[in-house]
């Protein structure tokens, strides 16, 4: 059955469209036609590239087309083309040609066109991408993009209000159902262990059977319900026809509603034959059924009746898949493509009676018999197939569907009720396509139209007669002109053999034609009687509208996220981070009361010697300093360079001289840093919290330090087990260096480390950014009132720093090449030699150290990023994961065994971000100096010389 | 050692739980830095304390700390650094288009 294609043509009918898009939009510049005329071909050709294939369902093959994509959890893009998306493709193509067709007629000057035809063809790629998936999530993802294309479609006027109202509705009611999709897929997922079509379709048993069914039934009908505008999801669809009536005919009768049904249908095999299928599916369908052909009678607006006409139509195609037999899904799918004919076509007629008209008003269009007879003529054979005509394709759906419906109802409780109801609707649609006719057409003569109707351009009622012409031909050759179709269809729907059906025109006396003949008889008295029923409407149906509750749910969430927001933000970072920091106590906390577990392990402790007593003592002392003179800022600044030198040697104590290193270089940096920052900072923090306020926040502060020492002694006490036993066996053998630190950063862990460089790298260009151009005063003098020091640099500094240098960097070339072997590398070298550089700037003046070094930061930055990620490429090259290290020993006279890996590459990258980031972020903070200074000079003509403070 | 270890922890991150809430941007950046000293200390303590046993592959020696969170901690250490100059630049950018150096960038006689 499976044939596996190695070529992705189902990949490239769905990216066609969207690559078509793109050229639209870009081709729309050059004019109207142009965009029209790409859209057109750029249908084609994906209807081309279809054509190769088109010729497998028939021959009861399902082709599947896969590439890989994200293998490793389980995710391939892969392609479906069976007969079930054979017609759907057909009709997202077929009329979509035809709406290209229509809509270039439609639209006026003012509108662009490139617009629209990008996003109809961003639209038609999704629904292709839907109906051509094999991998559930791609069709997830698919189905997502359908609603943010129509979203694009219908807020087309977004100058409008009722616009941008209705497609906001519409996104948001089918987002949502989006979402509740997607939990339902995952556990569809879940369930059966894979997300491919081809598994699931097989697994119906399994998947029926397991405890996780209902609530996975229930997230993917309500994915169902909301884009197929099932009750009591439906409101968004009336609002959605806000949009130009060409993307209405295609979306909202031929396709994007239908992307719903077509996932019952899809699904069908997997989900249904259950109680709870039947109640959900069928329920739904039969409400939606009723209540869309009850409103759609009372609508004034054309487009209004269509559109609820269409969400009737839609319940019944549901409910047609929710009595769950065979022939009824086979009835479903035929009624898919007789609905998409004559929906499209009568929208297409309601499009050119407002473009002639200037309205779409029933109460004031009349007798346009007279003025467009031909238009007229097709409105009418289409609305009668809407109606159910014999002779035209909705009566032979719709017979199928009666009689389903009549035998369903055999095997239930109060069974008459279902087709009672069924036959009312029937009227009912009757009625209203009467309406469509008669008040329209005929019923006396056109009041205050904005213009004269005429007959509308000939190539603009092209696409409605082809359409009409399939609606008459299905009707009276069903078993010539679509039989072939709709076996293929079904038999992908029912994953089973070909079923027996009948699609002849005359069935005998049955109960079917007997509802039938009740319908239309019954259809035309209620038009006939429709004063007194429009009257009543109009005084008693007021406020009976999902779309309040919508609305009301909507304003809602509104009012309560705002009252929150306005509650925890009240501008004030305090208030928020005090939030924060308690609400992280008090979930923190929440953890162990459910559980009391012992606060100290079994692992055996070390014992204290006096020299840590001593350090820890230092660093209390120290602390303590920081939090009670923070006022005093330099004081505190000073004090917490002590903290970081104890923490330096805790990390040498507990055998960790890396970060010990590595600690001591960030030490002098960061204070280097602050002191420059500081300069244009007040010298003094004022008290400005209450007693209070201070009180809250030093008891917040004990209680979070309890907390970590709490949590921290729990983790020390515990013994562990640790997957590092993986990297101390094949540092050498694997990563070929002694230090597994840096074995670790440079070649294990890369990847995390090309990371974390970035991350370096881009808080260097975004504090170069944020200083670009900053302007701002520092002190003249020195806080005690002194004018700073006149010899910025001292000579004997700067001749120290000199000396300095050249050994400087010399250990931290030995830093860096010893890093794989013994504690060094990369980081620690860029760190000292960026902090023997800044002793020179420091000792020197920035402009000193420019000139001798005009290479910018920047350039360092940018090599040592390319340096990093051509390492990993070049792995990728020979045939290895992204960043595999290779290494070999070379033998070196006089130096000895010297070992050579590509590691060191990447390292020499790390190395020359770091220095490049660390030199750039201070360089730039000194440049602010150096202006500050001058303009200071300027002001206070004061011989102040010297850049660096 | 290990309630020593804890405690340091603890009087760190209280310090700068302290710290950070304050209304001024300086006390601000130095809350975070003891912060940053706090978590770097207790992302280290995942390896539990060793002493004596640098994680530098010598023959015949079996006993050895645990490298991958000083892998993590050296590269956080760096990281850090970066926030904290980011954020002390980010202070300076208020207190040039503000006027002061004020938390929420206003104004309070």
């Amino acid at each position: 059955m499976l044939i596996l294609v190695a070529m992705g043509l189902l990949l490239i009918v769905t990216l066609i469209p969207f690559l078509g898009a793109i050229l639209v939009a870009v081709l729309a510049r050059l004019g109207r036609t142009h965009a029209a005329w790409a859209a057109g071909f750029t249908v084609l050709l994906s209807f081309g590239c279809l054509l190769p294939l088109a010729g497998a369902p028939f021959a009861g093959e399902t082709i599947i087309q896969r590439l890989r994509w994200l293998p490793s959890v389980g995710l391939d893009l892969a392609f479906r083309f069976d007969g079930l998306g054979l017609l759907f493709a057909l009709l997202i193509l077929g009329i979509g040609l035809l709406i290209v067709l229509y809509a270039s007629y439609y639209l006026s000057e003012r509108d662009p066109l490139g617009r629209f035809y990008a996003y109809l063809l961003l639209f038609m790629g999704s629904m292709l991408g839907i109906v051509l998936a094999e991998n559930l999530i791609q069709l997830l993802i698919f189905w997502e993009l359908t609603s943010l294309s129509s979203f694009l479609l219908v807020s087309y006027w977004y100058p409008r209000e009722e616009a941008h109202n209705g497609a906001r509705m519409a996104l948001t009611v089918t987002g949502a159902g989006g979402l509740a999709l997607l939990g339902g897929f995952l556990l569809l997922g879940q369930i059966v262990g894979s997300y491919e079509l081809s598994v699931i379709l097989q697994a119906g048993d399994a998947i029926r059977a397991d405890p996780l069914y209902r609530p996975m039934l229930v997230l993917v009908l309500l994915g169902v319900f909301t884009k197929s505008a099932q009750f009591p999801f439906h409101f968004w669809l009336p609002n959605a026809m806000a949009a130009p009536t060409p993307a209405s005919a295609y979306l909202h009768s031929a396709t994007m509603v239908k992307a719903g049904i077509f996932l019952l249908a899809r699904l069908f095999p997997a989900l249904s034959g259950t109680d709870e299928w039947s109640w959900l599916v069928g329920g739904a369908g039969v409400i939606t059924l009723v209540l869309g052909a009850l409103f759609a009678l009372f609508q004034h607006d054309l487009k209004g009746l269509l559109a609820y006409s269409t969400i009737s139509h839609l319940g019944l195609i549901a409910l047609l898949f929710g009595i769950g037999t065979p022939l009824a899904a086979v009835a479903g799918v035929f009624h898919i493509i007789n609905h998409a004919t004559f929906k499209a076509s009568l929208f297409m007629a309601a499009g050119i009676i407002d473009h002639e008209t200037g309205s779409r008003d029933m109460r004031k269009i009349n007798g346009l018999w007279r003025k467009m007879p031909y238009t007229g003529a097709l409105a009418m054979v289409a609305a009668a197939a809407m109606a159910g005509v014999p002779l035209l394709n909705g009566f032979l759906s719709k017979e199928m569907f009666f009689a389903e419906a009549f035998s369903a109802a055999t095997h239930l409780r109060l069974g008459w009720l279902l087709p009672a109801a069924v036959t009312l609707a029937g009227m009912f649609a009757v009625a209203y396509s009467l309406r469509f006719i008669h008040d329209v057409f005929f019923n006396g003569d056109p009041i205050d139209l904005p213009r004269t109707p005429h007959e509308p351009p000939r190539w603009m009622k092209v696409p409605m007669e082809v359409l009409v012409l399939l609606c008459l031909v299905v009707g009276i050759f069903p078993a010539q002109v679509v039989e072939p179709l709709l076996t293929v269809a079904s038999t992908a729907v029912l994953q089973g053999p070909p079923l027996a059906h009948d699609l002849a025109l005359w069935h005998g006396v049955n109960p079917a034609l007997a509802m039938s003949v009740i319908a239309l008889i019954g259809g035309g008295l209620l038009y006939w009687g429709r004063k007194p029923l429009f009257a009543f409407h109009d005084r008693h149906t007021e406020g009976l509208d999902a779309e309040r509750i919508y609305n009301a749910l909507l304003n809602g969430l509104f009012a309560v996220s705002g009252a929150l927001t306005r509650w925890l933000d009240t501008g004030s970072l305090q208030r928020l981070l005090t939030v924060v920091i308690a609400a992280a106590l008090v979930l923190g906390t929440a953890g162990f009361l459910g559980d009391p577990v012992p606060l100290t392990g079994r692992r055996p402790l070390l014992s204290v010697d006096g020299v840590s007593l001593v350090a820890a003592l230092g660093l209390l002392a120290a602390l303590t300093g920081v939090v009670v003179l923070h006022r005093q800022r330099l004081v505190a600044l000073i004090l917490i360079g002590a903290v970081g030198l104890v923490m330096a040697l805790i990390f040498v104590k507990f055998s960790a001289p890396d970060l010990a290193l590595t600690q001591l270089a960030v030490e002098m940096v960061t204070v280097v840093l602050l002191l420059l920052a500081l300069y244009f900072l007040p010298p003094h923090s004022p008290i400005e919290s209450t007693m209070t306020q201070r009180s809250g926040h030093g008891i917040l502060a004990v209680a979070g330090g309890v907390g970590a020492a709490a949590l921290t002694w729990a983790v020390l006490t515990r013994p562990y087990d640790s997957i590092t036993d993986f990297f101390l066996a094949n540092s050498v053998a694997g990563g070929g260096g002694t230090n597994v630190v840096n074995v670790i950063l440079v070649d294990f862990r890369g990847y995390d480390t090309l990371g974390e460089i970035t991350v370096l790298a881009l808080a260097a260009l975004g504090i170069y950014a944020l200083l670009e151009g900053l302007r701002l005063d520092g002190p003249v003098d020195d806080p005690k009132g002194q004018p700073w020091d006149a010899d910025v640099h001292p000579a004997i500094m700067a001749a120290l720093a000199r000396l300095l240098l050249p050994l400087a960097l010399l250990v931290s070339a030995f830093i860096f090449l010893r890093g794989h072997n013994l504690p060094g590398g990369g980081f620690i070298a860029g760190l000292l030699t960026a902090a023997a550089l800044i002793v020179q700037y420091l000792a020197n003046g920035i402009a000193w150290g420019q000139e001798r070094l005009p290479w910018n930061a920047q350039r360092f930055i940018g090599v040592g990023l390319l340096a990093t990620a051509l390492t990993g490429l070049a792995s990728l090259l020979v045939g290895y994961p992204f960043l595999t290290s290779a290494f070999t020993h070379l033998h070196w006279p006089v130096v000895g065994d010297f070992e050579l890996a590509s590691a060191l590459v990447f390292d020499l990258g790390v190395y020359l971000v770091v220095v490049g980031a660390t030199l750039l972020i201070l360089i730039r903070l000194g440049l602010l100096h150096r202006f500050e200074r001058r303009s200071a000079r300027a002001r206070q003509g004061t011989a102040v010389s010297g850049e660096m403070p | 050692m290990e309630l020593l270890f804890a405690l340091l922890v603890g009087a760190l991150t209280a310090g700068g739980i302290y710290l950070a809430l304050r209304a001024r941007t300086f006390p601000m950046v130095l809350g975070l830095t003891l912060l940053s000293y706090a978590v770097n200390l207790f992302l280290f303590a995942m390896g539990r304390l060793t002493i004596g046993q640098p994680p530098v592959i010598v023959p015949g020696v079996s006993g050895y700390a645990d490298p991958l969170p000083q892998a993590l901690v050296l590269t956080a250490i760096v990281i850090s650094f970066a926030m904290t100059a980011f954020v002390i630049v980010l202070a300076l950018k208020a207190r040039a288009e503000m006027g002061n150096d004020h938390v929420d960038g206003l104004h309070r006689p």
